[in-house]
């Protein structure tokens, strides 16, 4: 699959793709421990690395979104076990209002998920990155960026090639 | 030296723009001195002929209320587009789709269904629907489509500066107008008002407590406001921090929240996502039963997060609803 | 090249690592070099052999020079294992090196895909996106905050005195605070340990009278830490220190005012001897009490009512201080704030409650003990002189010990407190010693895993000690047969056997376990530490870091962090002086660049962000009404930057642009 772009038919040749936040001291640890015990997973998630899932901002998950993954999942340390005290409980009460308003915008529930995974549950990043890959594949592409496109085709001339998001912040950031 | 041409239109929108234009009261007079009016029609009668039969490029600037929800505002926004030096996004539903938007929820046909069928006050027993061609004592007049999708216009067309607001003040109005007589413009792509939040400018800033954790949402007819208090440590979504500023923070003089018309500032991607994850991450249980118990209380997050800004918002539309199959 | 985020002339270097056949069996690695080599901003792109090794490094130094590059991407392993490494090698080639990012396609690729396309096209899109992400990196400086060399030792149990003596011999000075009126901790009250039969006194006393007398403690008993602000290497604590009614300074311990004090006899239930023995209003807590003061009990003594100074009494213990002075009534608790740079806490346990297993018959049957009690009677210088007396004036000829009281049990603590096998087996020991009597052990498993331990137990069944295997039923004096009249019986199922038994003794020693001080959450949240599930406080890692906590400069010794014997508490305070004592000679720490800043010209002031810190490192601006993050206190967590409602506030390294570029890059198509 050198082409990554998803065909919005099934032809057999799609597959999910699944933008994954780890925080860095449970599960991001935890998948390299399933590397390190060479357990065998779907390759359908690409991780980014936070320290922590309370840095999960809610426009990361609607970015993904929206430039074609089909899934979004985030690990994050059990209950009382984050590194910094209460940053999962943070992401969680995101997570469930979240989801709640994801599914109002179609988006169904199995694309959107939370899990807890420890530095030792090597084993657990396998099931479920296996178990959303199969549920994922099982509901079919989102591809938002195709249904955009799509959608435009009802205007005379395509849309704005820039995207006016917002202008970049260097100047009072630097 | 002949006078600058300024255009003023209105797509999908409520007419309250309009309204904030002729607010200006006195003031107006000393822009309508400066200016030629060439376009206007909520208060002049103008052909679009006229327009069409301008050189491009001719219209100094267009104030351009009102979202794009149809053909003809489609074809409106690409000719102003042509005819303008600087094409103005003016107030919220230009500006990032604002209450019109909202139709991004809903398929077209259950919104046409519902407003010439189902409605409470519709008569139409033979449930007529508006055709896009018929024919009349001999003539083939056409009506507008309407769109699918309810775009802000920059999503339609290229779009020099915004003014937000639903409507925006005349005080920023005003500002902006002045800027552009006197040729002193921001970058391409400016938002013409401040970019930081509207708690700065707030009058009951100072009287929020530095702990405001969320036991419960309330909604402002569940229960009587304190007229002082931040509504945000009365329990009340209250948009004001993630909304950007501009408005002299009217909405709370009156004793109602912010509900976001100004949009967020320009180092956000989504106010919605952003409101979201503040209000959520001070909910003070940890359980989910009663998390969503407190979450409960927004019963309908896209409405509230996005009252004027589905359509600019990073996910746009409902990702369900039927595109335009069949044209 | 492409202008990033205000950055001109990005120049990016990449470079993929075949880890030997780890990555490259299962990633076409030249495919991804030559995918990357055409991406925007990229100037080299190479695949080697080991870029962790030392030519690896310089080939990333050398490129730097010869074409100009000014950021790095490496993807190799995981960046928990070498970010460290290419930082370093990205330093030496002269450029800021947080100019770096790192890819895991190990770890998170070759080692866990099978198919090679799969791997290979996940790979790419990885790399695309550490490409993406780099461009918007920028230079970070890492902090050097100073370490202050004091440290704190929380505790005075031989966990504590061990701890502060290793470091206070190192030329560290050292506060010991304790919260009782004289150090010992536990280990005080016991006879003798086990597997030695060391008498407890004897080893601990020296060390306490060291501690008492090292210039370089500055010993506080009767104490308290009741706050603590800061952070690693520059803590400050304050101390509640409660009033003795006895000035440390000027008493010498010559126990006059005992002698005389009104009453005549000690009257009042004495807590060292387990409430076992008595002591007067004004006493010492035992002979070997360090710092020697007494103190004045204001419950009891007749100069106060309820607390408060009467003037009732005659006052013969302030006649025979005399001259001294050393007495005042009026002494007051005072706050003392200290700073220090490292802290160990090592605050012990508490026994368990045996109020919760009622069927024991504790408090009911007064031949019912707890183990500790049965320390201090068989102890020579208890209430009774080691004369093993019941508390119905009875000697003893038949003793049951009962294990696993509070341990091991659903019902109350799952955890083996792993102390009590031994200590069970040293009191029947004793016990037999002192008594000549039976003496049954009911356990459910012996565990017996130290040195020396096995053949203690050895010895135990070697001296006619019986063992029943069988979790015990109940504690009762309803006897069904004569012999069992005027007794306690022991009903258990001997699991061995097979059968249910009732045992007739004259006493029970419940072996109580080890459980975490009642007040263990607020010690935790004093010292921002975690608990686990059963309220020890939780290591950073049980293999690695057993001693550290998850607060940088807080170290754990002895029991508070789960039940340990006398060795393993000892072994793991010079641990954890030794780690006080590393942050203490170097100097200085190292803080990772990963902080929070809030931009003040965007903030609003809406104070959203305030609440949500678990350091408290974000305050408001008096002044200005805007956020202000503390950078020394703030650990990078990046929560307050996912809730700033309007994005005023940025983390160095996980910058929102950094993160967008990284989501974007990912899902971008590759097209190749």
């Amino acid at each position: 699959m050198e082409n990554e772009t998803p065909p919005t038919s099934g032809n057999g040749s799609w597959s999910p793709r699944i933008i994954a936040f780890f925080c860095n001291w449970c599960t991001y640890t935890a998948a390299d421990l399933a590397g390190v015990s060479r357990l065998k997973y779907a390759a359908n998630t690409r991780t980014i690395r936070l320290m922590c899932s309370g840095r999960v901002d809610p426009q990361f998950i609607l970015e993904a979104f929206a430039k074609g993954a089909d899934g979004v999942l985030i690990g994050g340390c059990h209950p009382n076990d984050c590194h910094y005290a209460e940053g999962n409980y943070k992401m969680l009460r995101r997570f469930q209002l979240l989801k709640r308003m994801l599914k109002d915008l179609g988006i169904a529930e199995e694309r959107f998920r939370l899990e807890w995974i420890s530095a030792a549950e090597g084993e657990k990043v396998k099931s479920v990155i296996n178990d959303m890959v199969k549920k994922i594949t099982a509901l079919g592409p989102l591809d938002l960026p195709g249904k955009v496109a799509d959608w435009d085709r009802e205007m005379t001339e395509p849309a704005p090639a820039v995207e006016s998001a917002p202008v970049e912040t260097e100047v009072a950031h630097a | 030296m002949p006078k600058p041409k300024v255009a003023f239109y209105w797509c999908a929108s409520c007419g309250g723009c309009e309204e904030t234009v002729v607010d200006l009261a006195e003031d107006i007079l000393a822009v309508v001195e400066k200016v030629d009016i060439v376009l206007w029609p909520v208060a002049l009668d103008f052909k679009y002929r006229d327009v069409e039969a301008m050189a491009d490029q001719s219209i100094v600037a267009t104030l351009l209320n009102g979202a794009i929800r149809s053909s003809e505002q489609e074809a409106m926004a690409r000719l102003l587009r042509r005819k303008s030096r600087y094409l103005i996004a003016y107030g919220s539903c230009a500006c990032t789709g604002g209450i019109p938007s909202l139709a991004n929820q809903f398929p077209r046909e259950q919104i046409l269904k519902f407003n010439y069928e189902d409605a409470p006050s519709v008569v139409n027993e033979a449930k007529t629907r508006p055709q896009l061609v018929f024919e009349e004592e001999g003539r083939r007049p056409h009506l507008p489509e309407l769109h699918h999708v309810v775009r802000s216009l920059d999503q339609v067309v290229d779009v020099d500066y915004y003014i937000p607001g639903c409507p925006p003040t005349p005080k920023i109005t005003q500002a902006a107008v002045t800027a552009l007589l006197d040729g002193r413009l921001p970058p391409k792509g400016a938002v013409l008002a401040p970019d930081i939040a509207l708690c700065e400018e707030c009058p009951r800033r100072d009287s929020k407590p530095t702990n405001v954790v969320f036991t419960a949402f309330k909604r402002t007819h569940q229960q009587l406001l304190d007229p002082q208090l931040c509504l945000l440590a009365q329990g009340v979504v209250c948009m004001g921090p993630a909304t950007r500023q501009g408005c002299g923070a009217q909405c709370l003089a009156g004793n109602m929240p912010c509900t976001g018309c100004f949009g967020g500032t320009d180092r956000i991607k989504d106010q919605g996502a952003k409101i979201l994850s503040s209000l959520c991450a001070n909910i003070e249980p940890k359980e989910v039963a009663d998390i969503n118990k407190v979450l409960a209380g927004i019963p309908d997050p896209v409405g509230t997060f996005y009252r004027y800004g589905l359509a600019k918002s990073l996910l746009r539309r409902k990702v369900d609803l039927p595109g335009n199959n069949g044209k | 090249m492409d202008k990033v985020n205000g950055n001109h002339d990005v120049r990016i270097g990449f470079y993929v690592c075949n880890c030997g056949t780890n990555i490259a069996a299962m990633v076409d690695v030249q495919a991804v070099a030559k995918y990357v080599a055409a991406l925007p901003n990229v100037v080299v792109s190479r695949d080697y052999k080991y870029m962790c090794s030392d030519p690896g490094q310089e080939l990333i130094q050398k490129d730097i020079k010869e074409f100009g590059l000014n950021r790095i991407v490496v993807a190799a392993c995981s960046p928990l294992l070498h970010e460290h490494t290419f930082r370093s090698a990205v330093e030496a080639g002269g450029l800021n090196p947080f100019f770096f990012h790192m890819v895991n396609i190990r770890e998170h690729d070759s080692w866990v895909h099978t198919d090679r396309d799969e791997a290979t096209a996940k790979a790419k899109a990885l790399a695309r996106a550490g490409i993406r992400r780099v461009a918007r990196h920028r230079a970070l400086e890492v902090k050097k905050v100073p370490v202050h060399p004091d440290v704190l030792v929380v505790g005075g149990g031989i966990a504590g005195i061990h701890a502060a003596l290793t470091l206070a011999k190192s030329g560290k000075k050292v506060y010991l605070v304790e919260r009782e009126p004289s150090i010992g901790g536990h280990m005080a009250k016991f006879d003798k340990t086990f597997p030695t039969l060391d008498c407890a006194a004897c080893i601990l006393t020296p060390k306490m009278s060291e501690v008492g007398a090292h210039e370089n403690i500055t010993l506080w008993s009767y104490s308290e830490v009741v706050k603590m602000d800061g952070y690693v290497g520059n803590f400050k604590v304050t101390v509640r220190r409660k009033p003795r009614y006895v000035l440390e300074d000027l008493c010498t311990g010559c126990q006059e005012c005992i002698s005389h004090c009104v009453y005549k006899e000690p009257k009042f239930p004495d807590a060292f001897n387990e409430h076992l023995g008595k002591r007067k209003p004004v006493y010492i807590p035992f002979p070997q009490a360090t710092p020697q003061v007494v103190l004045i009990d204001p419950e009891v003594c007749l100069n106060f009512r309820r607390g408060v100074l009467t003037d009732k009494c005659k006052k013969p213990c302030v006649e025979a201080c005399g001259d001294r002075k050393a007495i005042d009534f009026k002494q007051k608790e005072e706050l003392k704030e200290i700073k220090v740079g490292t802290i160990i806490v090592a605050t012990g346990f508490k026994t368990f409650d045996v109020g919760r297993m009622p069927q024991y018959g504790y408090g009911r049957y007064p031949n019912v003990y707890t183990a500790l009690e049965v320390e201090r009677l068989v102890n020579a210088s208890g209430p009774t002189a080691g004369d093993v007396l019941l508390r119905d004036g009875h000697h003893p000829k038949s003793i049951g010990i009962i294990h696993c009281v509070g341990s091991r049990d659903k019902n109350t603590n799952r955890w083996c407190s792993r102390v009590c096998c031994m200590y069970s087996m040293k009191l029947a020991h004793l016990l037999k010693e002192h008594t000549e009597a039976e003496i049954y052990n009911f356990y459910i498993d012996i565990r017996a895993p130290g040195k020396g331990y096995e053949e203690f137990y050895d010895k135990l069944l070697e001296e006619g000690v019986h063992f029943i295997r069988g979790r015990v039923g109940e504690v009762t004096d309803w006897a069904f047969i004569p012999e069992e009249e005027g007794k306690l019986v022991i009903r258990v199922e001997d699991t061995l056997a097979g059968v249910v038994r009732r045992i007739p003794v004259d006493m029970v020693v419940l072996a109580t376990g080890l459980e975490p001080h009642a007040d263990a959450q607020n010690v935790r949240r004093l010292f921002n530490m975690s608990c686990g599930t059963e309220g020890f406080f939780l290591e950073r890692h049980p293999k690695l870091a057993p001693v550290n906590t998850f607060t940088d400069g807080i170290f754990l010794a002895g029991c508070c962090q789960s039940p340990k014997d006398i060795p393993d508490s000892v072994a793991q305070a010079g641990a954890a002086a030794a780690e006080a004592l590393v942050l203490i000679d170097t100097g200085h720490i190292e803080q990772e660049p990963n902080t929070a800043y809030v931009v003040e010209a965007e903030c609003s002031g809406c104070k959203s962000c305030i609440p949500l810190c678990p350091y408290t490192a974000i305050s408001l601006l008096p002044d200005k009404k805007k956020a202000y993050i503390n950078e020394a206190l703030c650990k990078g967590c990046g929560t307050c930057v996912a809730a700033c409602p309007s994005g005023s506030i940025v983390q160095n390294l996980f910058e929102d642009a950094e993160i967008f570029s990284e989501i974007d890059g990912l899902l971008e198509p590759t097209s190749v």
